[in-house]
C-alpha cells in the first residue's frame, strides 16, 4: 500500500481484479503486468538460448567432434539464433521496460490499446512455441541458421515450416507492440509534455516503433513466401524455376538490418536515462540525442546491402551501401560523445546501473568500430563469414542490447518490484559478466582475422589456443549471468523496501511510489519543465 | 486530454492505430510488388503473353464490384451518423454480398486455370517455361493473399453488422465501423493495383 495525498491506492502488485492467481497475470491488460509477463518469458528463452551457446562453445573447445555432431551443431546455432534474435533481443527492451515504463514516463494511465498489448504477448508465446515445436516435429530440427537463406531453406529436410511461421508470428507481435507505442506517444502524453519535453527512453521507443511498423511486414511477407515455396513450389527464390535466391537476401535484410536498430535504439534510450540520473545532470545535447535517434532509425533502412557485399551486387550498389553504412555511424558516435559529456562535471553516483552503463559504452564502441571495418568493402571480402563477424554482432547485439538490458534491470528494479537489491553481489555479477564477455568474444576477432569461418563445429589446429580462451570465457560469462539473476530473485524476498526515487531521477516514473499504483498516477501530472531538470 | 481519460474512449486514437496498421498491410503487399517488378523486368515477354490468358472481363467485373462495395460501406457510415440504422444495415449487407460475389468470381477464375493444370507446382505449367511459372506463381500468391484479406474483411463487417443490430454501434460511437471501412478501402485499393498488373499490362 502506498499513500499519496492522503488517498490509499494499492500497488499494481497488490491490486485484486476480476481474476485470481496466475489468471490475474495472463488475463491482465495492465501494461505493468504485461511488461512483467514479457520479462519472465524473455528471461526464460534467454536462459535456453544462452545454454545452447554454452554447449556450442564447449563443442569448439577442441578441433573435431567434442560433444555433438555437425548436424546437431547446425541445429543448435539455428535455434540459438532464432530464439536470441526474434524472441529475446528484438522484444527485449521495448516489450519489457517499454511496456512497463513508457506510459508512466509520459504521464499516461496505460498504453493506447491495452487489449492489443495483451494479444501481442499471446502472439509472442505462440511464436516461440512454434519455433520450439520445430525442434521436435517432422524430420529433424531446422539447420539453416536464423537467416533462412534460400534456396537451402526450402530444400533442407529439417522441419522449417513451424520455425518460419513462428518467426512470422513473432514479427506480428512486434508490429503490434510498435503500433501501440506509437499511438500511445502521439495521443496520451500528459498535459504540457510537448515533444521536446519527452524523456529520451520514450523518444527511442518512438523511433523503434516506426522501425517495427515499417520494416517488420517485409520479413512477414518474405517468410510467407518461404512457406509458399516449401508447400507449393512457387519458384520465387528457386533458381531451377526462374527465381532468384539473391532477391531473398535483399528482402530478408531489408527487414533484418533495421531490426538491429529495433534492438539498439531502446538500449540507447535506457542508457541515456541512466547516465543522466547517475550523473545528476541534464543530458548533454538533448535535441541532438533526439535527432540522432531519428536519424539512426531513418538511415538504418538504407544499409541492408552491407550484409551482402560478397553475394554479388553492382559496384554502384556496393559503394552506396558502404558509404551509407559509414554515415549511420555518425549519429551513433554523437550519442556516445553526449553520454561522455553528460558525465563531465556531473556529480556521479557510482551505483550498479551506472557501472553497467559505462560497460555498455565500452562494448558498444568496440562493436561499432569493428562494424566500420566490416563496412569497408575490401576488408569485408576478407572477413565475411568469419568469426570476426560473430564477434562484431555479439559485441553489438549482446554487448549493446544485453548490457543495456541488465543496466535497465538494475536501474528500474526498485521501481518495478518495490525492493532494493544487494548491490555488492550485483557488482560481482557485473564484473564476471564483463570479464567473461570480453574473454568469450575478444578472441573471436583474432580468430576471424586469421580466417576461422563461422558456423562449423570443427576447425583447424592453428585456431586451437584462441578457442580454448573463448570457451573458458563462456563459463565465466554464464556464472556471471547466474549470479545476477540469483541476486535479483533473492532480493525480491530479502531486499529492503525501495523509496520512490532511489537514484535521484527526475523523470516521471520516480514521482510515483515503488511499486507504482494500478493506474500509475493518482492525479494526472502536468508537465512544465524539461525531462532532466537538475539545477 | 482530460476528458479522454474520463470517458475511456478516444476515436482519434483508434483511427490513428488503424491507419498505422494499414501502413503495415501496404508494406506487406509492397514486398510482393517489388518481387513482381523484378520478375516482370526479367521475363517481360513471358509475362506479356501470360497476362493475355487472364480474363479481362472477370477482372473488370470484380473491380467494379469492389469499387461499389467500397462506396456502400462508406455510405453506411453516413447512414449511422444520420441515425438510420436500418439503411446502414442494408448497406452493410450489400457490401458483404458484393464481397462474396467477388470471391465467387475468383473461385471460377481460379477453377478454370486449375482445370488447365495451371497452378504452382504443376508439371504442365513448368513445361511452359520459367516466365510463366513465375507469372502464375505470383498471380496465385498475390490474388490468394488478397482474397484472404477479403475474407477477413467480410468477417469484420459481419461482426460490425451484429454490433449495429444490437445498438452497440450507433450515431455516437461508430469508430469501429469507420475502421472496418478503412480496412475495406485498403483491400479495394490493393486490388486496384493488382488488376492492371496482372490483367491489363499485356
Amino acid at each position: 500500500m502506498s499513500i499519496e495525498n492522503g488517498i490509499e491506492e494499492p500497488s499494481y502488485l497488490d491490486h485484486i481484479g476480476k481474476y485470481k492467481g496466475i489468471f490475474s497475470w495472463i488475463f491482465s491488460t495492465d501494461h505493468k503486468r504485461i511488461g512483467l509477463l514479457y520479462m519472465f518469458s524473455i528471461l526464460t528463452f534467454f536462459a535456453i538460448g544462452a545454454t545452447l551457446g554454452l554447449l556450442m562453445k564447449f563443442e569448439l573447445i577442441a578441433p573435431g567432434k567434442t560433444i555433438m555432431t555437425a548436424q546437431t551443431y547446425n541445429a543448435f546455432f539455428t535455434l540459438h539464433g532464432i530464439i536470441m534474435i526474434f524472441a529475446v533481443v528484438i522484444p527485449g527492451l521495448p516489450a519489457v521496460f517499454g511496456n512497463f515504463l513508457l506510459p508512466i514516463m509520459i504521464g499516461a494511465k496505460d498504453v493506447a490499446f491495452p487489449k492489443i498489448n495483451l494479444l501481442s504477448w499471446y502472439l509472442y508465446v505462440t511464436g516461440v512455441t512454434l519455433v520450439i515445436i520445430s525442434q521436435f516435429a517432422g524430420q529433424g530440427p531446422p539447420d539453416t541458421g536464423w537467416t533462412f537463406y534460400a534456396p537451402y531453406s526450402f530444400r533442407t529436410t529439417g522441419s522449417m515450416l513451424p520455425a518460419v511461421f513462428g518467426a512470422f508470428v513473432l514479427g506480428f507481435s512486434s508490429i503490434l507492440t510498435g503500433l501501440n507505442f506509437l499511438v500511445t506517444i502521439h495521443r496520451m502524453r500528459a498535459p504540457g509534455m510537448t515533444w521536446l519535453k519527452m524523456p529520451l527512453f520514450p523518444w527511442s521507443l518512438y523511433a523503434t516503433g516506426w522501425v517495427q511498423l515499417l520494416a517488420t511486414p517485409i520479413i512477414g511477407i518474405t517468410l510467407l513466401m518461404i512457406v509458399a515455396e516449401r508447400t507449393m513450389h512457387i519458384g520465387f527464390f528457386d533458381p531451377t524455376l526462374g527465381g532468384d535466391p539473391l532477391l531473398y537476401q535483399h528482402l530478408f535484410w531489408t527487414y533484418s538490418h533495421p531490426a538491429v536498430y529495433i534492438m539498439i535504439l531502446p538500449a540507447m534510450g535506457a542508457i541515456s536515462e541512466i547516465i543522466s540520473t547517475s550523473s545528476h545532470k541534464t543530458i548533454f545535447g538533448y535535441k541532438f540525442m533526439v535527432a540522432s535517434v531519428l536519424a539512426i532509425a531513418f538511415v538504418g533502412y538504407f544499409v541492408w546491402g552491407h550484409h551482402m557485399f560478397t553475394s554479388g551486387m553492382s559496384s554502384t550498389a556496393l559503394y552506396t551501401f558502404s558509404l551509407l553504412t559509414f554515415l549511420v555511424a555518425i549519429p551513433s558516435a554523437i550519442k556516445v560523445f553526449n553520454w561522455i559529456s553528460t558525465m563531465h562535471k556531473g556529480s556521479i553516483d557510482l551505483q550498479t546501473p551506472f557501472y553497467w552503463a559505462i560497460a555498455f559504452i565500452f562494448v558498444f564502441m568496440v562493436g561499432g568500430f569493428s562494424g566500420l571495418i566490416l563496412g569497408s568493402l575490401a576488408a569485408n571480402v576478407h572477413l565475411h563469414n568469419t568469426h570476426f563477424v560473430v564477434a562484431h554482432f555479439h559485441f553489438i547485439v549482446f554487448g549493446g542490447t544485453g548490457f543495456a538490458f541488465f543496466s535497465a534491470m538494475h536501474y528500474w528494479f526498485p521501481k518495478i518490484t518495490g525492493k532494493m537489491y544487494d548491490s555488492r553481489w550485483a557488482n560481482i555479477g557485473l564484473i564476471l559478466f564483463f570479464t567473461g564477455f570480453i574473454t568469450l568474444y575478444g578472441p573471436m576477432f583474432y580468430l576471424g582475422f586469421k580466417g576461422m569461418p563461422r558456423r562449423y563445429y570443427d576447425y583447424d589446429e592453428i585456431f586451437h589456443a584462441g578457442n580454448i580462451i573463448s570457451t573458458m570465457g563462456s563459463w565465466i560469462l554464464y556464472s556471471g549471468i547466474a549470479i545476477i539473476i540469483i541476486n535479483l530473485i533473492s532480493s525480491l524476498k530479502s531486499g529492503s523496501k525501495a523509496p520512490s526515487d532511489p537514484w535521484g531521477g527526475k523523470t516521471l516514473e520516480w514521482t510515483v511510489p515503488s511499486p507504482p499504483p494500478v493506474e500509475n498516477f493518482i492525479e494526472t501530472p502536468v508537465i512544465t519543465k524539461g525531462p532532466y531538470d537538475y539545477k | 486530454m482530460s476528458t479522454t481519460l474520463e470517458t475511456h474512449r478516444d476515436d482519434l486514437t483508434s483511427k490513428t492505430g488503424m491507419w498505422l496498421f494499414l501502413f503495415t498491410e501496404m508494406l506487406l503487399f509492397g514486398g510482393l510488388f517489388v518481387v513482381y517488378s523484378v520478375y516482370r523486368y526479367r521475363n517481360g515477354v513471358a509475362f506479356h503473353l501470360a497476362a493475355r490468358e487472364l480474363s479481362v472481363a472477370i477482372g473488370t467485373i470484380n473491380t467494379i464490384i469492389l469499387l461499389i462495395s467500397s462506396s456502400t460501406i462508406a455510405m453506411s457510415i453516413t447512414a449511422i451518423q444520420k441515425q438510420n440504422k436500418k439503411f446502414a444495415l442494408l448497406l452493410l449487407s450489400i457490401t458483404i454480398f458484393l464481397g462474396l460475389a467477388f470471391l465467387v468470381n475468383k473461385y471460377f477464375e481460379w477453377g478454370e486455370h486449375i482445370k488447365e493444370h495451371i497452378y504452382p507446382g504443376s508439371s504442365i505449367l513448368a513445361l511452359r517455361g520459367q516466365g510463366d511459372v513465375l507469372f502464375y506463381g505470383l498471380y496465385f500468391f498475390m490474388t490468394g493473399l488478397h482474397a484472404l484479406h477479403i475474407i477477413i474483411g467480410l468477417v469484420f463487417i459481419g461482426v460490425i453488422g451484429v454490433l449495429i443490430f444490437r445498438d452497440k454501434i450507433n450515431s455516437d460511437n461508430f469508430v469501429l465501423l469507420e475502421n472496418s471501412g478503412l480496412y475495406w478501402h485498403l483491400v479495394d485499393l490493393i486490388w486496384i493495383f493488382l488488376f492492371p498488373l496482372f490483367y491489363l499490362i499485356t
